[in-house]
């Protein structure tokens, strides 16, 4: 098991975000999936401990993750936020920044082929790219760390549906040429089911649901089946 | 510093103080037509710096009268603490900004008084240590709120930048860089600024004081360009030193981002 959450609780300002979270994500493609404001978000902040949970535990392949350290952890388990956050500088600049800081070799070209991205965007300033293509940038900067797991918090939220549809496309095609495990966090469940073998469905910070992808979804031909005979 | 101080050849009243309060009115008067609001703390303002000033004179005259060391030192700290206490109401952003505060502008006191006694510059007499010690504490206080201000607001508004780069495995340290670059600016560049300009557009209060007192101008000009250069590196001293030191504050042990504190 990729992930494995054992009565996750965390609250921000007093309120509950999580609580008494239990869930599972294997190794593939996961997707956590629920509306706005559920606690999606900081779940994936809680597996690459950009935040601890305040009881309960984190396993990743079976290990606390608050036994391990968090700049490795996270340079295996590469966050992409769901608004592009870029440093000031070029495409290139944003892309060595993890590699440089752990000592390692990347190629920026290969990277921004794998995210979908032309190589010769690498000189380009990034403040002066579209949001779509920053985005773009931003998950070629997570690819430069070589992760084994990704994880993309509402990663077309901000794009068109040609964006999105192109994104989309990019991750199948990450998978397809890679052995790198995907936890998406999405309130979109058509984008779940495209995309995801996994899925937890999340509800005011608690598990709604969870298995593979048909079963917590459903078959979309029978919903729209259900619904006409409704009307 | 060799030669000796001046003797002050102007006698002011409390009529003559009072007559300059005459201006204060104008203050008040734009505040309220304006309606900004200022009015209540313009008293505050005019009333406080009566009272302190008048105590502060008693102070000193007591300390000058005793020339006792311990007294300029009691005097000096009593100053970095309150500048500590000052400062911190310019940091609310910034978790636990005081002790980092009062650690910057201790240290800044000390290594700059120090240095400027053991060079020889002053004599280690309350005469020239009190007035000294007073415009260091006072100028690294400025310096140190500002920085620590514009790192708290920083902080906040690019909390989404900080931790995507943390998620890249940055240290809460290499995730600060360019925050701590603009912060240490921001506390610097109004005394870089004022350096600059000095003669030209304004003198400054210890040379006017020289020059109003007798003194020759020469001496006077030497003197405040070694007040100038003592309290820049005092404020850099100050303005870093928060900074280095309040920024941990903003993270855990585990590098991540804390919530933010409240303003």
């Amino acid at each position: 098991m990729l992930f494995e959450l054992e009565g996750a609780t965390y609250s921000r300002s007093g309120k509950a975000v999580l609580r008494d979270f239990t869930a599972r994500l294997p190794i593939g493609a996961s997707c956590v999936a629920g509306p706005s404001g559920s606690g999606k978000s900081t779940l994936l902040r809680l597996l690459n401990r950009l935040a601890d949970p305040h009881s309960g535990r984190v396993l990743y392949e079976g290990v606390d993750v608050q036994e391990l350290d968090p700049l490795a952890l996270r340079r295996e388990v590469s966050l992409v936020p769901q608004l592009p956050a870029l440093i000031d500088g070029t495409v290139h600049e944003n892309i060595a920044y993890g590699p440089r800081l752990a000592g390692r070799s990347f190629d920026t070209r290969s990277c921004l082929e794998l995210a979908g991205l032309d190589p010769e965007f690498e000189g380009r300033d990034a403040s002066k790219l579209s949001v779509g293509e920053q985005q773009r940038v931003m998950l070629a900067r997570a690819l430069a760390l070589e992760p084994r797991v990704l994880l993309l918090d509402e990663p077309t939220s901000a794009l068109d549906e040609g964006a999105r549809d192109a994104v989309e496309a990019t991750l199948r095609a990450l998978r397809a040429r890679t052995a790198i495990s995907l936890v998406l966090v999405t309130h979109d469940t058509e984008q779940a089911r495209r995309l995801a073998d996994y899925v937890v469905r999340i509800e005011a910070g608690r598990v709604a649901a969870q298995g593979p992808a048909p079963e917590v979804l459903g078959d979309p031909g029978a919903a729209v089946a259900a619904a006409e005979d409704g009307s | 510093m060799s030669g000796p101080v001046a003797a002050s050849t102007i006698d002011v009243s409390f009529g003559e103080v009072g007559a300059a309060l005459a201006l204060v009115a104008i203050a008040i008067v734009a505040s309220r037509s304006w309606h900004a609001g200022l009015e209540e703390d313009i008293g505050i303002a005019v009333v406080r710096s009566a009272i302190q000033l008048t105590a502060i004179g008693y102070v000193i005259t007591l300390i000058f009268d005793e020339d006792s060391f311990a007294l300029v030192l009691a005097l000096i700290t009593v100053m970095v603490v309150f500048g500590a206490f000052t400062a911190r109401h310019r940091a609310l952003r910034v978790p636990g900004s005081f002790w980092p505060l009062l650690a910057s502008l201790g240290v800044a006191a000390a290594t700059t008084l120090g240095l400027v006694v053991a060079l020889g510059i002053f004599d280690p007499t309350p005469r020239y240590l009190v007035p000294v010690g007073g415009m260091v504490v006072g100028n690294s206080m400025t310096a140190a709120a500002v920085a620590l201000n514009r790192l708290g607001e920083d902080v906040s508004d690019q909390s989404r930048r900080i931790e995507a780069t943390l998620a890249l495995g940055a240290t809460s340290s290499q995730a600060m860089i360019p925050l701590v670059r603009r912060s240490l600016r921001s506390g610097m560049i109004t005394l870089v600024d004022s350096t600059k300009t000095t003669g030209l557009i304004f003198f400054p209060g210890t040379m006017v004081g020289m020059l109003l007192a007798g003194a020759d101008p020469t001496d006077a000009v030497r003197l405040q360009l070694i007040l100038l250069y003592v309290l820049l590196g005092a404020a850099s001293i100050a303005a870093l030193m928060s900074i280095t030191l309040a920024r941990r504050n903003f993270f855990t042990p585990a590098h991540q981002l804390r919530e933010p504190a409240e303003p």
